[in-house]
């Protein structure tokens, strides 16, 4: 590791006290984690007495637990009594200007995707006039959604307005004590995004945080709880393909999914926080809990992730099927470069009959990162008639870096079926000759061999979705060739 | 057009290539014969710039420009074309997709305006039918799953779409049925023209009954030791490497066998 104990925390320290020189003391809490914090912190949000309860509760078996060491990725041990659990929106003349005063090279790339001069203010955290910021966007979006009958705001604002609907979902998919950094999360989550989508509804749009008011500065513990009630349909991308401008150095999200009777949904997500430079230093560290639950018979979730960012990545979207004849799929593109870690891949566990799973993942791996894809895939007693279809690619660019598999099988009903099908593969000097015999450029060669490579995966992006990774790939593999 | 001057190459520090010299003229069609292991695919490999292979004296000139200096996308963007005795395949890539970067590259090079992908899917339909390929082929993965015959037929077709300068072979004849031979030749053929020049690697005769070359050189132990017109093919077909005195080792383990 490039980065070490010292740094990171300084990291963490330099942005406390950023907040606190410039800001007043009410505005930023200081570093540290006890019950009181988060009795402040519910307060500050103006929550229910439930919810403080709830996240008093996760705290409690928070500090039981161990911090997991089993993932293939190393980083210094993190300090979670150095970190500030609250800290309010930016004030306008705490931010950027204008584009002048932002990163030059965070500028170059948002040049290259081709992203619109008054969104790259935005993604660059530029003090943006609040007209353009929310009015016109909010109205358009607004209004369809209302009239089928999704809600769609913050936690924060779902945790006044609905209530019931939290209540009855939160914590159930991801409990409290489900793993280290989503009891972290349950304990601090500053906030995120809520979805209903009512009965027998397809709503009317993709849904993105990317369009919702609010949803900058939901800071490094997010929480999101999507849920399609019978018979629904709803597709929600997640991010945005530009890197955002963020100093948060750890990320702990959770993201619940909850799928009734015969209920869709499809989660998308491009993530390309910042890396750390060439040399490994700076970079996010994301460790992200997002499980789905199909507990309707017929019901179906499809994750689908390209993810390009993060300095060290602890992430596994997962599927329980507990319906019948429900069906969980997993397409994901995970690429490292330079000095990236990470550990990613997903869980079906079949509970019910006949339930079906997908696992389409393809690592990519250049410079001297580590790539690892880590699958679980489940078999309960009763998972009578289920099968699973899995299939992990892996492609290495040069010779330094490295690509694992872990794929873990448990099945407890002998009717089960999984097929597995595993590859590594090199983008080789043939190709590249080929290629360049062509009059084509290498980078540009290697660009086109990986999304042929990722080719399955992205055919489930939504279209403009999907045309935006590919960019953001050709730009993340800048240098991958020499 | 292109003017050989004892070149010298190796690869992982074995010489394969002892001093060729060789010119070209535009609107030429010449053939290197020679057994294998003469360095035949070596030539073809280093004019193309394959960084396999050192080059460790002598020089090459594409139309007075040193050709040695530029990369290997420098050189196809100047003319030189390589259509490979073995294409590999490029899965995920469509074909389609793949030439049109490659056609594009070329357009912008000369300040060209690039195709769109409806102007180009017309060309390559037309000229797809021209090597008697299925335009579905244009969707599949660059060379995924093709036949010997078929990858072969999509090298030409990629000659055609970028019209170079000096199209080298290497044993584009290896492997084709009699009917797929045809087909390939009268692809090539279509290419020759009067500002371009051709240059056939092959170890027979028969590609040369259909593409009928103006000289014929015979290549062993890494240099030219004979040229002369399309008569010394057929002299070569009729006595068999040993008349020049030269060791077949396909023949010597075909015999061994």
């Amino acid at each position: 590791m490039a980065t070490t104990d010292k740094e990171v925390n300084e990291l963490i320290k330099r942005e406390y006290e950023h907040g606190f020189v410039t800001e007043i003391e009410a505005d930023t809490f200081e570093p540290g984690l006890n019950e009181d914090i988060i009795a402040r912190l519910s307060a500050i949000k103006n929550e229910p007495e439930w919810m403080l309860e709830w996240r008093l509760k996760a705290y409690r078996r928070w500090l039981e637990m161990e911090e997991p060491d089993w993932a293939h990725v190393g980083y210094p041990k993190i300090d979670y009594n150095s970190i500030s659990y609250y800290s309010a929106p930016k004030r306008k003349e705490d931010m950027p200007q204008s584009l002048d005063e932002v990163d030059p090279e965070l500028l170059k790339t948002y040049e290259k995707l081709g992203i619109p001069l008054h969104e790259r203010e935005k993604l660059a955290g530029v003090a943006v006039d609040a007209v353009f910021d929310s009015v016109s966007v909010a109205t358009t979006f607004k209004e369809p959604l209302a009239k089928a009958g999704v809600i769609f705001c913050s936690i924060s604002e779902a945790i006044r307005d609905y209530p019931e609907l939290v209540q009855k979902y939160l914590g159930t998919v991801v409990p409290h004590g489900d793993n280290f950094f989503a009891g972290l999360n349950s304990a601090v989550f500053s906030d995120g995004t809520f979805v209903y989508v009512p009965k027998g509804v397809r709503c009317p749009m993709e849904l993105s945080t990317y369009f919702r008011i609010n949803a900058a500065n939901t800071g490094q513990f997010e929480r999101t709880l999507i849920i399609a009630d019978e018979g629904s349909y709803v597709s929600y991308l997640e991010g945005c393909t530009a890197p955002m401008r963020d100093e948060n150095q750890l990320h702990a999200a959770v993201v619940e999914l909850v799928a009734l009777d015969d209920a869709q949904i499809k989660y998308s997500t491009v993530q390309n926080w910042y890396p750390g430079d060439e040399e490994g230093k700076g970079g996010i560290y994301n460790f992200v809990t997002k499980r789905g639950a199909c507990i309707g018979k017929n019901s179906k979730i499809s994750w689908t992730q390209v993810e390009t960012g993060s300095a060290v990545t602890w992430k596994y979207p997962s599927c329980v099927l507990r319906g019948e004849n429900s069906v969980g799929e997993f397409y994901s593109v995970a690429l490292t470069h330079n000095y990236q870690q990470a550990d990613t891949g997903t869980k079906m566990i079949h509970l019910g009959k006949n339930t079906r799973s997908t696992i389409i993942s393809k690592g990519i791996s250049a410079g001297k990162s580590s790539n690892a894809y880590r699958g679980l895939v489940k078999f309960g007693p009763g998972a009578e008639g289920a099968r699973n279809f899995t299939q992990c690619d892996s492609l290495l660019i040069g010779d330094r870096c490295g690509a694992h598999t872990f794929p873990y099988i448990e099945s407890k009903n002998k009717s089960a079926i999984v097929e597995h099908e595993a590859t590594t593969s090199k983008v080789s000097d043939e190709q590249m000759f080929l290629c360049r015999q062509r009059g084509i450029d290498p980078e540009q060669a290697v660009s086109m061999i990986v999304n042929g490579f990722c080719k399955e995966v992205f055919k489930e992006l939504p279209m403009e979705f999907a045309v935006e990774a590919g960019k953001l790939l050709e730009v993340s593999l800048e240098g991958s060739v020499g | 057009m292109l003017s050989i001057k004892n070149l010298h190459a190796s690869v992982e520090g074995k010489e394969i290539l002892k001093g060729i010299n060789l010119e070209i003229k535009a609107g030429e069609v010449h053939a290197i014969m020679g057994p294998n292991g003469s360095g035949k695919s070596t030539l073809s490999q280093v004019l193309a710039g394959n960084e396999a292979f050192e080059v460790t004296e002598g020089e090459v000139t594409l139309n007075g420009e040193n050709l040695l200096d530029l990369e290997t996308e420098e050189r196809a963007r100047e003319g030189i074309f390589l259509a490979f005795q073995y294409p590999v395949e490029i899965p995920g890539v469509s074909n389609l997709q793949f030439l049109r970067t490659a056609v594009n590259a070329m357009r912008k090079h000369h300040g060209e305006e690039e195709m769109n992908a409806a102007e180009f899917m017309k060309l390559a339909r037309e000229v797809s039918k021209q090597v008697d390929l299925d335009p579905s082929f244009l969707k599949r993965g660059v060379n995924e799953g093709f036949s010997g015959g078929e990858k072969k037929r999509n090298e030409i077709l990629q000659a055609l779409l970028l019209q170079p300068k000096l199209a080298i072979l290497d044993e584009t004849d290896s492997g084709l049925d009699i009917d797929a031979l045809k087909v390939v030749s009268d692809g090539v053929n279509a290419l020759r023209s009067e500002d371009r020049a051709i240059l056939m690697v092959t170890h027979y005769q028969r590609l040369l009954n259909h593409i009928v070359p103006d000289y014929v050189h015979v290549l062993a132990g890494g240099k030219i030791i004979k040229s002369g017109g399309r008569e010394l093919a057929l002299e070569l077909e009729e006595k068999g490497y040993g008349w020049l005195g030269i060791k077949d080792e396909e023949t010597a383990d075909s015999a061994a066998n």
